[in-house]
């Protein structure tokens, strides 16, 4: 299980020299082999809240326990080996290395064209136009994000973290990613995410707002979602 | 031929075995071995050291290996080669010089090669170079290319290690409908310097040539990128220059573009900065060290 202690994390303003509050003293317990949504007003802190997981980033104070150790101190790498995986909310692109690299890292095999295309096909991609292309600025955004989905399958884990998944991600291929999320049952799985149709499939949600936070069911938590202020001209109160 | 020329020839010219077709291998300044045939000739030169290549007309996929290997220290060898590339013709040439200097005196190899393109030929020229042992390891590579209409030329160069010091010279004149392609991957270690410079001349109508040149220098290295590309037609010219800097390297990038005609269009671009931290990130988040994340992403890179 993956608990959090008197979390805190703050930065500094490079300008103003101001210290900035992002988390505020979080503490809870993900439930186990279930997949909780993390959503929240932009700039509440789900990507960092993730980035803190994962040891991409270091708490300001707190400590984060999984299945009763100390991880805090625990590097990225060393996290990743402890079967954390985590797709990005912005791939990233690398001159030279190939999708098949990446997924053979992720894997710790040499994929055949078969093996990649067991995780390819599940974000619709196929693996033989795939597979021996570059991860560089000849790919779409969304082909990227596929991708990046694909490499954490890859991967393989028990804790799942995906940061806004259906950005850049078509319509059409929607379904497909809320069937990649069934996939995982029996993992513990903590997507940031907006999209209604994710919040849905959701066994738990974990609401930021405010400085504030609560967790609980999709029954206790959906009703507290705020419809966003409109401005006057959509029909809202706002000048 | 002992082991340290099998591993070299294997790494500079891709040779585990006798090529088939023309080869002509050179050792310490000497020739040790060559098969000349009818459609690709190798002929000795008689007013100084090398050979002329003639490509005849119209052969297509063929190849000609001529790698140099340096086995011993206080050597310069200086070799001149030429090659004639017959009209229609589309070979591949696999060039390349690896030193392995067990003395503590410099060993130097300076291979001047020109090429000639006839009309609508075709060539892809490989050149790799390497330096192992413990002496200097000097590599000063000339190549001049001639191209004539509608031919194509395609150069792949990789310095992969060991070369403590290299200046390489590239110069081209274009005619019209004429396509080149360079591709240079450089590593620095050490106290190496690399020092590369392209001279293209786009003096056709319809003439391009394409510059990507991608390098890492780690430790006390440097290296030096100067490229010079004059349009005087309606052309293309993309030179792209990316370098990796590690520890306390250096890399300096000096383009110039020169275009002399209002329909010539001539790019620059160079980035040189550190390995991009999220790029560590995504790694070391599948569960690789630092370490390991730097020597994937270099090595991916220089692929």
């Amino acid at each position: 299980m993956l608990e959090l202690k008197k979390v805190n994390y703050a930065v500094v303003d490079e300008k103003t020299k101001q210290e900035k509050v992002v988390l505020k003293d979080i503490t809870l317990a993900f439930p186990e082999n279930k997949l909780t949504v993390i959503t929240g007003q932009n700039g509440s802190g789900k990507s960092t809240l993730i980035k803190l997981i994962m040891g991409v980033i270091s708490p300001t104070s707190g400590k984060i326990f999984y299945n009763g150790k100390d991880i805090t101190k625990l590097r990225l790498d060393e996290r990743a080996n402890l079967g954390f995986t985590i797709a990005f909310q912005q791939p990233v692109r690398f001159k030279g290395l190939t999708v098949k690299n990446l997924l053979d890292v992720a894997s710790e095999k040499s994929n055949k064209l078969s093996d990649a295309c067991e995780y390819l096909s599940k974000v619709g991609l196929c693996a033989k136009n795939y597979i021996n292309r570059e991860l560089d600025s000849t790919l779409s955004g969304g082909e990227l994000k596929r991708i990046e989905l694909a490499i954490s399958l890859a991967k393989g884990g028990n804790l799942y973290l995906f940061d806004e998944p259906e950005a850049g991600i078509d319509l059409w291929s929607f379904e497909n990613l809320v069937d990649l999320f069934k996939g995982l049952k029996g993992k513990t799985v903590i997507i940031v995410s907006h999209q209604e149709k994710i919040l849905e499939k959701a066994d738990y949600l974990l609401l930021i707002e405010n400085d504030n936070y609560k967790l609980g069911t999709k029954k206790e938590i959906l009703p507290l979602l705020k419809i966003e202020p409109k401005c006057k001209k959509l029909g809202g109160q706002n000048e | 031929m002992n082991n340290i020329d099998k591993e070299l020839l294997k790494s500079v010219a891709d040779l585990h075995f006798t090529p088939l077709g023309s080869f002509n291998i050179r050792k310490n300044g000497e020739s040790v071995g060559r098969n000349s045939t009818k459609e690709i000739e190798i002929i000795t030169k008689k007013d100084k050291s090398g050979i002329d290549i003639i490509v005849k007309p119209g052969v297509k996929n063929k190849s000609v290996h001529i790698p140099v290997i340096i086995t011993v220290g206080d050597l310069t060898d200086i070799v001149y080669n030429d090659f004639y590339i017959g009209e229609g013709a589309d070979v591949i040439i696999v060039a390349g010089c690896g030193i392995h200097n067990p003395t503590l005196d410099d060993s130097r190899h300076d291979g001047i090669h020109a090429f000639y393109l006839e009309k609508n030929s075709k060539v892809k020229y490989i050149e790799k170079h390497l330096g192992t042992g413990k002496g200097g390891k000097i590599l000063n590579p000339i190549t001049k290319i001639f191209m004539k209409n509608g031919s194509e030329f395609e150069m792949e160069t990789l310095q992969i290690g060991g070369v403590t010091y290299s200046k390489r010279d590239t110069q081209a004149v274009l005619e019209d409908n004429t396509k080149l392609l360079i591709k240079e991957k450089i590593l620095t270690t050490e106290d190496q310097e690399a020092i590369t410079s392209f001279d293209v001349q786009l003096k056709g109508k319809n003439s391009h040539v394409q510059v990507v040149s991608r390098s890492v220098a780690k430790e006390n290295s440097k290296q030096s990128f100067y490229s010079n590309i004059s349009g005087e037609a309606e052309c293309f010219g993309h030179v792209e220059c990316d370098g990796i800097l590690l520890d306390k390297a250096q890399i300096i990038s000096v383009p110039k573009v020169d275009a002399k005609c209002p329909e010539a269009s001539l790019v620059h671009e160079a980035a040189i900065g550190k390995i991009a931290g999220e790029q560590l990130l995504k790694l070391m988040s599948l569960g690789l060290s630092h370490e390991e994340a730097e020597n994937l992403i270099i090595k991916g890179y220089l692929s």
